[in-house]
């Protein structure tokens, strides 16, 4: 079954530089949708299914960390898995991260072997809505 | 604490690695130097990004038009000849990354440190001022022709705000640091 994929990021670049990586990757995803910020995630999450979001932590408006919250405790949402990719390397922010539910972490800068590795179980995983 | 040893090697590694894995390019390193926190002349692309915690301070990339478009087409695979948003958002997120490296190293010598979002300026002939009295840390990296400047300055807490000025003397904007 196909997936649909949710990229948080208020970078652009990245936004571009994940679809092209999870395009490469080979994995059954079926549209990647995006989102600048927390909240416009939110809103895709609203309109759209979504199998497995890939998010920043430090962005405008309302960060990852606020935005995984939501999803987590949200019951319609909170199967999803919420990968953060983040320049964070620190344990603070990692690890609230981890106990807010995030399925795991990749750090920037990163391969697109490294971001094939995280994912490829997630969405086998994952549980489409 | 004599930081710079640390930064320059943080910076170094940092910056080699973002060149290398997000865009393919072994970048070269130059000469190291120190600068106060004088206002200086600036043409071409300039970013900034605050760093926040006992120790506070700023992290800036500056490099030519030319570069800054190089950068953007590694980096986004496509084809990038004059200094847009795209641009100006790759710039973004290569001072995030190689910023961002370097924090998570020096939070191992100065405890928990935040990172702002960058800001990106391209402009010819604007100034900038640091109002601290700390000195930066300067690394140089050539690509081909083009030079990137990266650089940082780090103190205890408790220190001013970076200020930028148009050609004219007046402050533009006041970057939270």
């Amino acid at each position: 079954m196909e997936s649909d994929v949710l990229v948080v990021d208020d970078s652009a670049a990245i936004r571009k530089i994940l679809q092209r990586v999870l395009r490469q990757t080979g994995m059954a995803i079926r549209t990647i949708h995006e989102a600048g910020d927390g909240q416009e995630a939110l809103a895709v999450m609203n309109a759209h299914k979504v199998d497995l979001v890939l998010t920043d932590i430090n962005m405008p408006k309302m960060d990852g960390l606020q935005f995984l919250a939501s999803v987590k405790a949200s019951a319609q949402w909170r199967q999803v898995p919420v990968v953060m990719i983040t320049t964070e390397g620190g344990e603070t922010k990692v690890g609230e991260a981890v106990k807010l539910g995030a399925a795991g972490y990749v750090r920037k800068p990163f391969t697109a072997d490294q971001i094939k590795e995280k994912l490829a179980g997630l969405l086998e995983s994952a549980v489409p809505l | 604490m004599n930081l710079q040893p640390i930064l320059v090697e943080s910076l170094s590694q940092a910056t080699a690695q973002v060149f290398s894995t997000m865009l393919g390019v072994e970048i070269a390193r130059g000469e190291v130097t120190t600068e106060d926190g004088k206002q200086e002349g600036n043409d071409g692309v300039v970013s900034f990004i605050g760093l926040a915690g006992d120790w506070a301070g700023t992290g800036s990339l500056s490099c030519s038009p030319v570069l800054a478009c190089r950068i953007c087409a590694a980096m986004l695979m496509c084809e990038a000849t004059a200094v847009n948003e795209e641009v100006l958002d790759a710039v973004a997120e290569l001072t995030n990354m190689i910023i961002g490296s370097v924090k998570t190293d020096m939070e191992a010598h100065l405890g928990p440190l935040g990172l702002s979002i960058p800001t990106v300026v391209f402009g010819r002939n604007f100034k900038t001022k640091s109002a601290g009295s700390s000195e930066w840390t300067v690394v140089k990296f050539h690509w081909e022709d083009e030079t990137l400047q990266v650089k940082i300055c780090l103190a205890p807490s408790g220190r001013s705000p970076h200020v930028m000025l148009h050609p004219g003397g007046a402050p533009a904007c006041a970057l939270d640091v």
